[in-house]
């Protein structure tokens, strides 16, 4: 659908308003992810297998970054009304809002996730996996983010809010996407946790949509 | 499609245990308009938001008609109704030009049009700024402005003109005119009168 | 019967005498429970601390049926619009919230001396803590929003969402525990349940089941009764 193309367009223009596209998120996750070798002992991340774990729990915590404004301020300055006016079904506007929140956050994100992995001390074997985990993953974490968006619209505290109700939600991938990468370090099968990464994924993808339209209305009313 | 009467039929609106208005009834046909007056907190916008479907009555019932028969209230909603509140919508770091060709696309208009609104509403020098640059006269008539790039039929307004100076209300008052002479409906919420003739509706809170 | 305690008077009648009923009844199961549980062998390889046992595993359970109450009761009170039903899933959640915390408590004490440490990775523990996540998570939304009606379908919402999502995290903590191999201790008592546990397991699980049901009545009956004199207030202080 036309109008679909253009909401993708904008949502994405507006989440990388004020310059630099992604890298602020980016930029997040690099800062953050250098803090923890020097706030533990010198070389504590190189043993073991820490350092792509480590990779991956940042990355989940950098998806949730944004995650707050994707709705409030359309909540706040009467988009969000005109968006349910429109030719599309909420669920699809839902789904639109989901999909550019990962194009411009979480996939960049994913992009950086090998080489932030790599830095820390993860053997270079992993990086595709790391990169594969992270981009599912992260569609999965932008889908359960806007619907804990949705539901926290209106509320105190936001930002915090929809972490605290958002990460119980995410652990199943959080714990499937760290296997695969485990797997793959360990020279084990990981196509098992993967598949079942990508499996969440897509139930996320099919319910969150419903679940996100249904926050909203509420929300609206 | 294309609304030809809006039917309400005693609609009650609750916020929290607190009564909005109860039994407000009317019906709305093709080239009327609609004044709601009443005191503030007496539900002009909740009306306004229920016809536009985002609360729902605790009691009572709204209806659509088109020159055919019954039309399903979801769908004239999503075709062929405009809804402006007292937020317009408009993100203040895009451009002008760029939101009013959103919001004419996003209702089903096209961006030649959303152009020529623009300029018609008197904004050909200003679409090139930012939207947090606009005066909030010039704000309010760049939200106008979708209302004549995408025609739809039933225009729900909140205090439309309030932000305007004399002569664009004027100016706003011959296009709702226009409107109501192609067949529009106007439910409009308002604190002093309308420029164009409207029965009244008067809600007491 | 859901259909017929639906009615607020009937529930509100009715709880005043099941809600002690079913204290009692916990209490008639409880005490046995724990004393035959005291009373029974230790365990040849846990020795007494395996006693722990009989408080946390019905503790861990419950608060998992807490949980499907609360998804129960948000459904309807999505579909249903049905106030009681909120008011039920309200009153649910910090209870199951102490359960939680409760078995949380109580599986730490209980790997302590096995373990050596206040706390362990493992498939129940986690699951249980982040039971507890989801229960918090759900309190904080509805005292987050101001709007009470809003914030109470938000809640429904989440609590649907948790409730989809909780078989699927049981099965992710257990799997990721059986990829580390790690033998959980808290299968109780070890490979096989000896029948002498079963009894007082089984008494504690009834038990503890009958004590969240008065409590949850109780705690119903409060927010129903908070509500009414809400009402009221608002309808003194005019319109």
């Amino acid at each position: 659908m036309r109008s679909t193309v253009i909401l993708f367009r904008r949502e994405l223009g507006l989440a990388w308003a004020g310059g630099g596209g992604p890298s602020l998120a980016v930029g997040f996750y690099v800062a953050v992810a250098t803090l923890a070798p020097i706030s533990a002992a010198a070389g504590a991340w190189r043993a073991g297998g820490a350092a792509a774990a480590l990779a991956w729990l940042v990355l989940v915590l950098a998806s949730l970054l944004s995650l707050e404004r994707l709705f409030e301020r359309d909540f706040e300055d009467g988009a969000l009304d005109l968006l349910a006016l429109g030719p599309a079904p909420l669920e699809a506007v839902a789904l639109v809002k989901s999909v550019a929140h990962f194009t411009a956050v979480s996939a960049p994100l994913a992009l950086a996730a090998p080489v932030v992995a790599i830095a820390l001390g993860a053997t270079p074997r992993v990086a595709p996996m790391v990169l594969a985990t992270a981009a599912i993953g992260g569609l999965a974490f932008a889908f359960v983010g806007a619907l804990g968006a949705a539901l926290a619209l209106g509320s105190r505290r936001g930002g915090l809010i929809v972490a605290l109700i958002v990460l119980p939600l995410i652990a199943p991938p959080v714990i499937f996407g760290g296997g695969a990468i485990e797997a793959c370090r360990a020279g084990l099968a990981w196509r098992p946790a993967l598949m079942l990464l990508l499996a969440w994924t897509l139930g996320a993808a099919a319910l969150c949509p419903f679940l996100t339209a249904a926050a909203w209305r509420n929300a609206s009313s | 499609m294309v609304i030809a009467t809006l039917e309400a039929e005693k609609l009650s609106a609750m916020r929290g245990d607190r009564r909005l208005f109860e039994a407000v009834s009317f019906t709305l046909s093709a080239g009327e308009a609609l004044a709601l007056t009443g005191p503030n907190g007496s539900g002009k916008t909740t009306l306004l938001r229920m016809i536009a479907g985002f609360i729902a009555p605790s009691e009572g019932a709204l209806r659509f008609r088109g020159p055919d028969g019954p039309i399903e209230a979801a769908e004239a909603r999503s075709f062929d109704l405009h809804l402006l509140g007292h937020q317009d919508g408009l993100k203040g770091g895009r451009l002008a030009r760029e939101e009013v060709v959103f919001q004419a696309l996003w209702m089903g208009g096209d961006a030649p049009s959303a152009l020529a609104a623009a300029e018609r509403l008197g904004l050909g020098r200003v679409l090139a700024l930012p939207v947090r640059n606009l005066s909030a006269g010039q704000r309010r008539r760049l939200a106008l402005a979708r209302l004549i790039a995408a025609r739809r039929s039933l225009w729900l307004l909140d205090e439309p003109l309030a932000p305007l100076d004399a002569e664009h209300r004027a100016l706003f008052g011959e296009l709702m005119g226009a409107h109501l002479a192609g067949g529009g409906l106007i439910a409009a919420a308002v604190h002093d009168p309308l420029p164009i003739v409207a029965r009244s509706l008067e809600l007491d809170g | 019967m859901l259909a017929a305690l639906a009615n607020p008077h009937r529930f509100m009648a009715f709880s005043r005498i099941a809600a002690p009923l079913c204290g009692v009844a916990a209490a008639l199961l409880i005490a046995p429970g724990l004393w035959l549980g005291l009373a029974a062998p230790p365990d040849y390889q846990q020795g007494t601390t395996v006693r722990i046992m009989f408080i946390h595993v019905p503790a861990a359970q419950t608060a998992m049926f807490a949980y499907a109450c609360l998804g129960g009761a948000s459904f309807f009170s999505l579909i249903f619009r049905h106030a009681l039903a909120d008011a039920a899933a309200r009153a649910a959640a910090p209870l199951g919230a102490a359960f939680t915390l409760l078995a949380l408590v109580t599986g730490s004490l209980w790997g302590r001396p096995m373990w050596g440490a206040w706390w362990v990775w493992d498939a129940r523990l986690t699951s249980v803590l982040v039971l507890f996540l989801l229960f918090v998570g759900y309190m904080a939304l509805r005292s987050a929003i101001d709007d009470e009606a809003r914030a109470g379908r938000a809640a429904a919402i989440l609590a649907l969402t948790g409730l989809i999502d909780l078989p699927v995290i049981y099965f992710s903590v257990d799997w990721w525990n059986s990829l580390h191999q790690g033998e959980s201790i808290f299968r109780p008592g070890g490979p096989l349940i000896a029948p002498v546990y079963l009894l007082p397991l089984g008494l504690m699980a009834g038990g503890y089941l009958l004590a969240f049901g008065a409590l949850w009545m109780e705690q119903t009956r409060s927010e129903v009764w908070r509500r009414r004199a809400q009402a009221l207030e608002v309808q003194a202080a005019g319109r």
